[in-house]
């Protein structure tokens, strides 16, 4: 009677178990994917999963790799880490994946590596934080910049721009706290002081308080403010409405058109580090960049009817590197795949230029920034940055 | 003893659970199985606790993850920062919790129905606001890595491993609850639940059950807490969130209220669900969303107790 | 000094955010004792409608009349379809639908919608009052506005309609107003739709300060909730002074203590007011018949 009900639940496993197998087509490589394409870092997601579905129609419909079609199976974790780790089992369990590229955010990449360590699957990670790739871990790769450069450029701004005691306003969410703490372990040696903190939650409204604080804070020259979401709109708009004049720096989390559509006017001014996707069409002509970035912005937008976001071109670049990494090994056999992935070398992508090696598993320099500012309701970039 | 009088005996529920546990794995083709199962059953047992709160006292908790969270961290923050081995941790932050819910619960449980609502919901988010904050202790947001348990030299480690312990301690804990259930205190509760001025004229001594209940209720949660971080091996402020409490208390309604079974089939749903509509892709939330409301509507007592109602009038 | 009417100020937005927030809980628990946890989801229905329909180029006015037309067609949807079928469950049955129906109304939204975020042009322009040395937006006076209007509209609607009185009689006894001839179905349909409405106009105001996204209903519905708690569940005037108390003790803590640890200041103090008041701060002392 009541076991009735149990085998019911049983049944309900068996079912999926017998839908997955029906997913397992022969001879494809299988490339998994876990976004969080709902929950609270969905706009990172979003694009991620739009991004990897264009493209990996885009290559099937060019012949695939070695011959291959490429499946794409991806499943959202909804921001949650626990889901993450079961999808990621799921992943390699059941559907028998041959690589994975996913992993939104820090929390559910660092989640899921001790499952793709022990499967030996490679793992591109599409999340910020500098943990993922340092100490590096043998199967696992990233293609974001770390929140690490992204401190390191702002303060390198701040210092031609003579500026050297700041303040720092973050969001209580990871990657606010992850930039911040990078900020905060880094500004000594590039010669930047901390004067005064403040946070924010990433649903919050009003963030008056905490600038006021900011404002009568004395010998502040500047104001960085590590976030993503619509914190930072919030943020730039009290900004201005306290009437605050310092500088005011943003980070490369929110790096899309959206930024300025919402802060407004307010944006006028603002900097921040972001790659050359942005700025695709301002790219000098004999940037490297400009042909993959103007691609890939026109080929978004105009298959997803969104602009494009920095999110996005982490997973067309994790995405190519797997798919490059493959043609070179001439197949999809896990180990020569990650071995070809650590060889990475001169790779141009939407977040620069990628030289992986050994010991570093993401291949991005500083260079791979550039520093923008907010003219007219554009982006700009600062000359000779 | 005969087959009969084994039959009738309080064990038979416990028994059948048992059953389920060690007949289940045969129908399980990988290890991403014995991960859904280890799952159902450590959240199982945090039902198992919040439905003997709500279900046979009445009491409603939104924020019954603090104490997940708190069993969770507790084998986390442990080892990493005491060097204390990890199933000392976990015998700490079940004691902790009770502490705590000793603490909290005296003067909220004079609260009656919304209002006792919105006070375990503050606290459920107090918990999850310190863990977040407090980055020096827990990691902050992006939480901290758990070390895996060892016992006695041996290093837990698998799906497989986590779905035996998780199954065993859910039995541990069903039969624990059918006793309680059975005993004065539980009587007590029941007699509260129907009217708790008349088993105040009873003399039964209301606050006391209610806080017994209350801290039996923590320590099953931060137990399934614990299990949950081993088991994983990182543990972030999600786990004592709110979204998390409100899971909790829709495997408990689903599965249905006072209904120690039903505790079990609630978090198998939930569980489970969200993994066969995956296939739905975007739709996955909506439909989530559907069959929770089509569930309440027409099962509104929660699906055991209603299948067993619908069973015995068709047998008639 | 100006900091210090600063976070007044901010209080005061961020309070009046709750508040209308909270007034949507009112109705529908006056006249059916059901929390409707989907109420946070009216409000994001109200916001993110007007912001598409914008976007497809209907005029604004004529958006925002179209939002909270829809909004309140799905409210009324809610009560037709989700709660009636199973009128007579238990309480906690009846709050588990409504969170059913806001994930549903979240599902449904991510897909008509979009993930991003976005926002409505402020009704008196973007550029801040200053006073006294500290800035408010026009829209937070429109919102502090908007909630004063609603509680007094509510009270004159109880204390002054028939219609207001036939929500009272059936909250207080449900089958006695069907004996004197009240249409109980109705009414509470009539409340599922006005609270609904309310949400949307919620949603429609503060979007210009908040933004909003799909999912921006669930932390307002949570603090929405917690506010009208605070100032005793129906009542609608201790819903405002409920959220507009949240509003500052948030702002305040936010400026003088932690800024980190706001919210758990807030709840705290709601913890410690619960504790001392269990009914809330305007709440009706509820007497248990034996």
């Amino acid at each position: 009677m009541r076991t009735m009900k149990h085998f019911t639940a049983t049944a309900a496993i068996g079912l999926c178990a017998v839908l997955s197998a029906g997913l397992q087509a022969s001879a494809q490589i299988k490339i998994g994917s876990v976004l969080s394409v709902t929950g609270p870092a969905s706009f990172l997601g979003d694009p991620e999963k739009k991004t990897l579905e264009i493209y990996v129609d885009e290559i099937n419909a060019k012949g695939g790799v070695n011959g291959q079609k490429l499946q794409l199976i991806v499943y959202d974790d909804a921001g949650n880490a626990n889901n993450a780790r079961t999808f990621a089992t799921r992943l390699v369990e059941e559907d028998k994946i041959d690589a994975m590229v996913g992993g939104s955010t820090t929390g559910s990449t660092l989640a899921m590596i001790p499952v793709f360590e022990e499967a030996k699957i490679p793992f591109i990670s599409l999340a910020g934080a500098i943990q993922i790739v340092e100490p590096v871990h043998m199967w696992v790769f990233k293609t974001p910049h770390t929140d690490k450069m992204a401190c390191e450029k702002i303060f390198a701004d701040l210092k031609t721009r003579k500026l050297t005691t700041i303040a720092m306003i973050s969001g209580t969410d990871a990657f606010g706290k992850s930039m911040r703490d990078q900020c905060v372990a880094v500004a000594p040696k590039a010669g930047i002081t901390i004067a005064t903190e403040e946070s924010y939650g990433p649903r919050d409204s009003d963030m008056t308080p905490q600038l006021t604080n900011i404002r009568n804070k004395a010998g502040v020259q500047a104001v960085v403010n590590p976030g993503f979401g619509q914190g930072p709109a919030i943020v730039t708009r009290n900004y201005q409405q306290l009437g605050i004049k310092l500088p005011l720096y943003q980070s490369h989390g929110v790096a899309s058109k959206q930024f300025i559509e919402l802060a407004g006017p307010a944006a006028e001014g603002v900097r921040l580090p972001a790659a050359a996707l942005l700025i695709a069409d301002k790219l000098p002509n004999k940037d490297p960049q400009k042909p993959v970035v103007v691609n890939y912005t026109r080929t978004y937008q105009q298959k997803s009817g969104q602009a494009v976001s920095t999110f996005g071109g982490h997973a067309y670049d994790g995405l190519m590197i797997l798919v490059q990494a493959m043609q070179r090994a001439k197949s999809a056999d896990k180990a020569k795949v990650r071995d070809e992935i650590e060889k990475t070398k001169g790779y141009i992508g939407t977040g620069g230029i990628v030289n992986m090696s050994p010991t570093d598993h993401m291949g991005l320099d500083l260079s791979a920034f550039h520093m923008l500012e907010i003219k007219g309701g554009d982006w700009t970039l600062v000359p000779g940055t | 003893m005969s087959l009969r009088a084994l039959l009738e005996t309080r064990l038979l529920p416990a028994i059948l659970v048992a059953a389920i546990v060690i007949i289940l794995p045969l129908f399980f083709p990988s290890a991403y199985y014995y991960r859904i199962g280890a799952l159902v059953f450590i959240f199982a047992l945090a039902v198992v606790g919040l439905n003997l709160l709500m279900g046979f006292a009445g009491q409603v908790s939104l924020g019954h993850a603090g104490f997940l969270g708190i069993g969770a961290y507790s084998v986390a923050i442990g080892p990493v920062h005491f060097g204390a081995p990890s199933w000392l941790c976990l015998f700490a932050g079940a004691i902790f919790s009770g502490a705590v819910a000793f603490a909290v619960g005296r003067p909220i449980l004079k609260l009656k129905g919304h209002y006792l609502a919105v006070a375990t919901l503050g606290f459920g988010l107090l918990v999850a606001i310190v863990l977040t904050n407090e980055a020096g202790w827990t990691g902050g947001p992006d939480g901290m890595s758990v070390p895996a348990l060892t016992l006695f030299g041996w290093r837990v480690h698998g799906s497989d491993a986590w779905y035996w312990i998780a199954g065993a301690t859910f039995v541990g804990g069903f039969l624990l609850a059918l006793n309680l259930m059975e005993s004065p205190t539980g009587r007590a509760l029941q007699a509260i639940h129907d009217s708790e001025i008349a088993a105040r004229v009873l003399g039964i001594d209301v606050a006391r059950a209610k806080l017994t209940i209350f801290i039996i209720s923590a320590v099953y949660a931060s137990v399934a807490g614990s299990y949950l971080a081993l088991f994983n091996g990182l543990v972030t402020p999600d786990e004592a969130g709110f979204l998390r409490s409100i899971e909790l208390v829709a495997m408990v309604v689903l599965g249905g209220m006072g209904s120690i079974f039903g505790s079990l089939v609630g978090a198998a749903v939930l569980v489970v669900l969200p993994q066969v509509l995956t296939i739905f892709h975007e739709y996955e939330q909506a439909l989530l969303g559907l069959i929770v409301m089509v569930f309440m509507i027409f099962l509104r007592q929660g699906i055991v107790p209603s299948v067993t109602v619908a069973l015995a009038g068709w047998r008639k | 000094m100006a900091e210090l009417l600063q976070f007044v100020f901010s209080g005061l937005t961020v309070g009046a955010i709750y508040a209308l927030v909270a007034l949507g809980f009112t109705l529908i628990y006056n006249a059916s004792d059901i929390i409707n946890f989907a109420q946070g989801e009216f409000v994001m229905l109200g916001g993110m409608t007007t912001v598409f329909m914008a976007l497809a180029g209907v005029p604004l006015p004529l958006a925002a009349l179209i939002a909270i037309i829809v909004t309140t067609g799905i409210g009324l949807a809610l009560h037709r379809f989700a709660i009636e079928p199973a009128r007579g469950a238990s309480p906690v049955a009846l709050i588990m639908i409504t969170i059913g129906a806001s994930v549903f109304l979240r599902g449904v939204a991510q897909i008509v919608f979009d993930k991003r975020f976005h926002s409505l042009p402020p009704l008196f322009g973007a550029d801040s009052i200053q006073f006294g040395g500290a800035a408010i937006l026009p829209q937070s006076l429109v919102l502090l506005a908007g909630a004063t209007v609603i509680v007094i509209l509510l009270w004159l609607f109880v204390e002054r309609t028939l219609l207001g009185k036939a929500v009272i009689a059936t909250a207080a006894n449900r089958l006695a107003a069907r004996l004197i001839g009240i249409d109980t179905r109705r009414i509470v349909d009539f409340s599922f739709a006005v609270s609904a409405a309310i949400g949307a106009i919620a949603g429609i105001l503060v979007t210009p300060i908040t933004l909003t996204s799909y999912d921006v209903g669930t932390l307002l519905a949570l603090k929405g909730f917690a506010a009208a708690m605070l100032g005793g569940i129906g009542s609608p005037l201790g819903a405002v002074v409920g959220g507009i108390l949240i509003g500052m003790i948030e702002a305040l803590s936010a400026g003088y203590l932690s800024s980190s640890y706001k919210d758990a200041v807030a709840f705290l103090i709601i913890l410690v007011v619960l504790v001392a008041m269990p009914q809330g701060l305007f709440g009706r002392v509820k007497v248990e018949r034996v």
